[in-house]
């Protein structure tokens, strides 16, 4: 029964903008995704602009209602994510703690649905 | 009869579980097709007598059982590879260890919630039914019936492995198992709610898991500085209340009702432990009771000793609560205006903990600073957990305003 599980791993950090980065953390998700990739686990990632260019959009009696700015106001915000295939969660779970976001944000990880759920 | 076939079944249904699981990949499947061999049992054993083998006539039942149940299952996708794979699970193991294993790390995975892995560790590895777990925690069998689904359903759909770690995170996750049999036990010892303060039967099964435990990982240090710390406290209990009911703490407690077979069980693992490797945080904790188990009376206790065992003990956890007890014992050795001057600085972190109440005010007590001493006998009154603490605080009060 050896089955594999996608993983989305949700990146919660505190930048705001992209200038929060530093050239370190940059080159640090460059050799994340890199080994990743090379293990055969990447199948996608990116990174996210920030909450201030983010639009949401609600369907209330056929209105369409748009707002500026983000589903959740807090101080951590969604900043990436990978999309990770994994054997079981604690192989994911040591992918993700290798993202350079782990040091100073959270990693969220949750599965994917498989095509036959 | 019926008390009969729930012992034989409450021995052998954790293990069959476990190997049922590794089979079928499902905890619901698994637990439903030995409940429905209960039943059976329960109908079939009372005419018939007990089988002679009695451990393989379950296996082989509920095997039988999981397959029908498979069979039955409209909505699953994989069927007919599932039941050929069951087919193949033997039903005479020399060996059910492995099996056991994985299913004590699986419950208790860092994943699930701490409550949902105390939970599902007594329902799958202890055999406890619904009921009796949601009576452990006096929490409603509902409440524990949905923790359970949670957790089972994480796991399946989170994908957490059925499988003992490797080497690499042996010692983490082997943490995490002892933290729940720690805390199976903490629980009945000091009960955290309601009238007792002992609930033996979670103390018991905390004792029954730590010594499988030992059974499976005999070399582990850990297991076994965990397993001698329970059995030296556990050999406590009879002196800590009095025939009234009422809490009898350490230096009064009547050191000729200590169980001394637990004591030296608790002793001899630990010396086996100490020459087996390196020790953690569970043996030095048992060997900080040790010294008080050895002592024939509370003025002979070794306080230098229980110091350094402290020192040590805390430079591995750096835990406030390690931290307190250190200056307990340093209250002791070297008196209490010292002891005194170690709790300052925990003060602020440990306003809300009973403890360092009842401390500060047993050592302003023995240096004679009355209104102190009941000034923090009432904040501790005040955040006491149990009935029985409560009334042990309420005569120390007492005591104190009257001298």
């Amino acid at each position: 029964m050896v089955t594999v599980t996608r993983y989305i791993a949700l990146i919660w950090t505190k930048h705001d903008t992209d200038a929060d980065i530093s050239a370190d953390e940059v080159a640090g998700y460059d050799a994340f995704a890199r080994a990743a990739a090379e293990a055969g686990v990447l199948r996608e990632g990116s990174a996210l602009h920030p909450v201030s260019v983010s639009t949401t959009v609600r369907l209330r009696d056929d209105e369409v209602l748009i707002t500026d700015g983000p589903f959740v106001e807090s101080k951590e915000q969604l900043s990436g994510y990978f999309v990770l295939e994994c054997a079981d969660l604690d192989e994911a779970l040591r992918w993700a703690a290798r993202i350079p976001g782990a040091r100073h944000g959270a990693i969220e990880v949750r599965p994917l649905f498989r095509d036959h759920e | 009869m019926t008390a009969e076939i729930e012992g034989v079944f409450r021995r052998e249904s954790g293990r069959v579980v476990a190997t049922l699981i590794r089979f079928c990949g499902d905890f619901d499947l698994a637990e439903d097709a030995v409940q429905d061999t209960f039943l059976l049992a329960l109908r079939l054993w009372p005419s018939e007598g007990i089988p002679p083998n009695a451990g393989g006539w379950i296996t082989t039942t509920a095997k039988r059982r999981a397959i029908d149940l498979i069979r039955r299952e409209v909505r699953l996708g994989d069927k007919e590879a599932l039941m050929s794979r069951l087919e193949t699970m033997p039903e005479n193991l020399d060996d059910w260890s492995d099996d056991r294993l994985r299913l004590i790390f699986t419950c208790s995975h860092p994943a699930l919630a701490l409550e949902a892995r105390v939970a599902l560790t007594l329902r799958t590895v202890c055999g406890l039914s619904t009921a009796e777990v949601g009576r452990a925690f006096l929490t409603s069998e509902a409440t524990i019936a949905q923790r359970l689904v949670r957790a089972k359903h994480k796991i399946k759909v989170a994908g957490i492995a059925y499988e003992v770690p490797g080497p690499d995170r042996l010692g983490e996750r082997l943490g995490a198992v002892l933290a729940v049999v720690y805390l199976l036990f903490n629980e009945g010892y000091a009960a955290s709610a309601g009238p007792q303060l002992v609930r033996d039967e979670l103390c018991d099964e905390a004792l029954r898991l730590g010594a499988l435990l030992h059974t499976l990982m005999p070399s582990e240090p850990e297991v076994s500085g965990l397993q001698a710390l329970m059995l030296l406290n556990h050999a406590r209990r009879a002196a800590r209340t009095d025939p009234a009911g009422d809490l009898v703490l350490l230096p009064d407690q009547d050191r000729s009702q200590w169980n001394t077979g637990e004591i030296e069980a608790g002793l001899a693992l630990l010396r086996r432990a100490a020459r087996a490797g390196s020790v953690g945080q569970y043996w030095l904790q048992a060997a900080i009771v040790a010294e008080h188990a050895r002592a024939p009376t509370a003025e002979a206790t070794d306080w230098p000793r229980i110091c350094r065992l402290y020192d040590h003990l805390l430079s591995v956890t750096r835990s406030r609560i390690v931290a307190l007890n250190r200056a307990i014992a340093v209250s002791f050795a070297d008196g209490p205006a010292a002891g005194l001057r170690l709790l300052e600085p925990l003060s602020a972190q440990l306003d809300g903990y009973v403890y360092l109440h009842v401390a500060r005010a047993d050592m302003h007590r023995r240096l004679g600073n009355r209104a102190a001493s009941a000034a923090a006998y009432q904040r501790a009154y005040v955040l006491a957990a149990n009935d029985v603490q409560r009334a042990a605080l309420s005569r120390q009060l007492d005591a104190a305003t009257r001298g």
